[in-house]
């Protein structure tokens, strides 16, 4: 008989951050964020390596706190670090997170490498489609969004800064 | 690292540190306050931002000598504080905050540019996570230079006011403290005299396309960090009251 593993595996704590919802956006989890980077469970403990959105995000705190509670769920110690670099992109957000942030109303992250083209692609309009949009305002309810208008449908909606 | 470079980093890190905490306490005072909704949350953005810098140097600095960055923010007086005198002027009108942070962002897209390739890595790698956001303030605040300046006959005149205001005080974000020449000379921090003449061509070309005419004789240049104005005083009684209220909390 296989005596069962003492300790929840690596794959058991990513399937538990998973169901942990971004503070900001509850329709995407930190893990298709691309917030947890790494996840090594040892001897009873779990080490997860995160990294910040934005430096000043409010939610990291929040964030950080619920990684540590969901490890500690599963019966293990936590350990959170945070690191740095490489610094968190957008281009990390999972294609199926960017259709749910579209489909909640948030214009999903461009690709980081269309930042250097010298027309990027517009913005679609989440709530109609149209690609005539203006961006008015490179900031917006939160560090991770700016502010855009659809010229077609008339309504403003926020869009996801691409970094 | 030796001793005396790591003194020196020490110190840097807290000046830049002190920079973005101060500037952003400046932003601050505008929430609520804008002249319209729009920058009213682009402002508290940026603040935001200015915030978090500075609690990422300051991490850095607790992984040397293991200061609690929230002690070093609210519990040092101001003669301790290092930052520039340009980020302590009080918020002055519309005009005054924008160029400020305007002549700020663009040298620290210089400084951060830079410093991604700091022979420290804790260095590099925060100026590379920073400078990902600081390109959205520069790009608000130098259309705001653009759209003041060349707006009306008031909003040049405001700005043109702001600029001979804050002029010399710009000069000293390129003056290196006391031992910043260990940390060059390893590598570990840009030279600012190198990125001055960057700065300084970006700036006049920008000002004076947006019909404003740079300040001469300069005015007031201070020269140390160790000396500040007045309202520094002021501006710490306000952001450090709550925590100094209740010195022993532990959660707010």
């Amino acid at each position: 008989m296989v005596s069962p593993a003492p300790w929840p595996s690596a794959e058991a704590v990513w399937a538990a951050l998973e169901g942990i919802p971004d503070p900001e956006i509850p329709v995407v989890n930190v893990v298709e964020m691309g917030i947890v980077r790494e996840v090594q469970v040892h001897e009873g403990r779990a080490t997860i390596t995160m990294t910040p959105t934005f430096s000043g995000c409010p939610a990291l705190h929040t964030i950080r706190e619920s990684l540590e509670h969901a490890v500690r769920k599963l019966g293990l110690e936590a350990e959170v670090r945070t690191v740095l670099s490489p610094p968190w992109s957008t281009d990390w957000i999972s294609p199926e997170a960017k259709q749910r942030l579209e489909r909640y109303g948030i214009a999903p992250p461009k690709p980081v490498g269309d930042l250097i083209q010298l027309e990027p692609s517009p913005t679609r309009c989440p709530r109609c489609g149209s690609l005539d949009t203006t961006l008015k305002n490179s900031f917006g309810s939160t560090l991770c969004k700016s502010i855009y208008v659809c010229n077609t449908c008339h309504e403003p909606f926020e869009g996801f800064k691409a970094v | 690292m030796s001793p005396k470079a790591q003194a020196a980093l020490i110190a840097k890190l807290t000046a830049l540190a002190d920079d973005e905490l101060i500037l952003s306490h400046r932003d601050s005072e505008w929430t609520g306050h804008g002249p319209i909704l729009e920058e009213d949350i682009a402002l508290a953005n940026i603040a935001q931002d200015e915030l978090g810098h500075a609690s990422t140097w300051l991490s850095l600095r607790q992984a040397l000598d293991g200061t609690d960055p929230d002690r070093l923010a609210f519990f040092r007086d101001a003669e301790e504080f290092r930052c520039a005198q340009l980020l302590e002027l009080p918020k002055g009108d519309w005009a005054f905050t924008m160029l400020r942070q305007y002549l700020f962002d663009r040298y620290e897209l210089h400084w951060l540019s830079a410093a991604t390739a700091s022979t420290y890595p804790p260095v590099a790698e925060a100026a590379a996570k920073i400078l990902r956001e600081e390109r959205f303030h520069l790009q608000h605040t130098q259309a705001w230079v653009e759209r003041l300046g060349q707006g009306t006959e008031e909003s040049n005149r405001r700005l043109q006011a702001a600029l001979e205001g804050q002029w010399g005080y710009a000069q000293q974000l390129f003056v290196p403290l006391p031992g910043e020449e260990i940390l060059v000379g390893e590598g570990i921090v840009p030279e600012l005299r190198r990125l001055k003449e960057d700065w300084l061509e970006n700036v006049t070309r920008h000002l004076q396309a947006s019909g404003l005419k740079l300040p001469l004789p300069p005015g007031y240049q201070p020269h140390s960090r160790e000396h500040h104005t007045e309202h520094l005083w002021s501006l710490l009684a306000e952001m450090q009251s709550v925590a100094r209220w209740d010195a022993e909390a532990r959660i707010w």
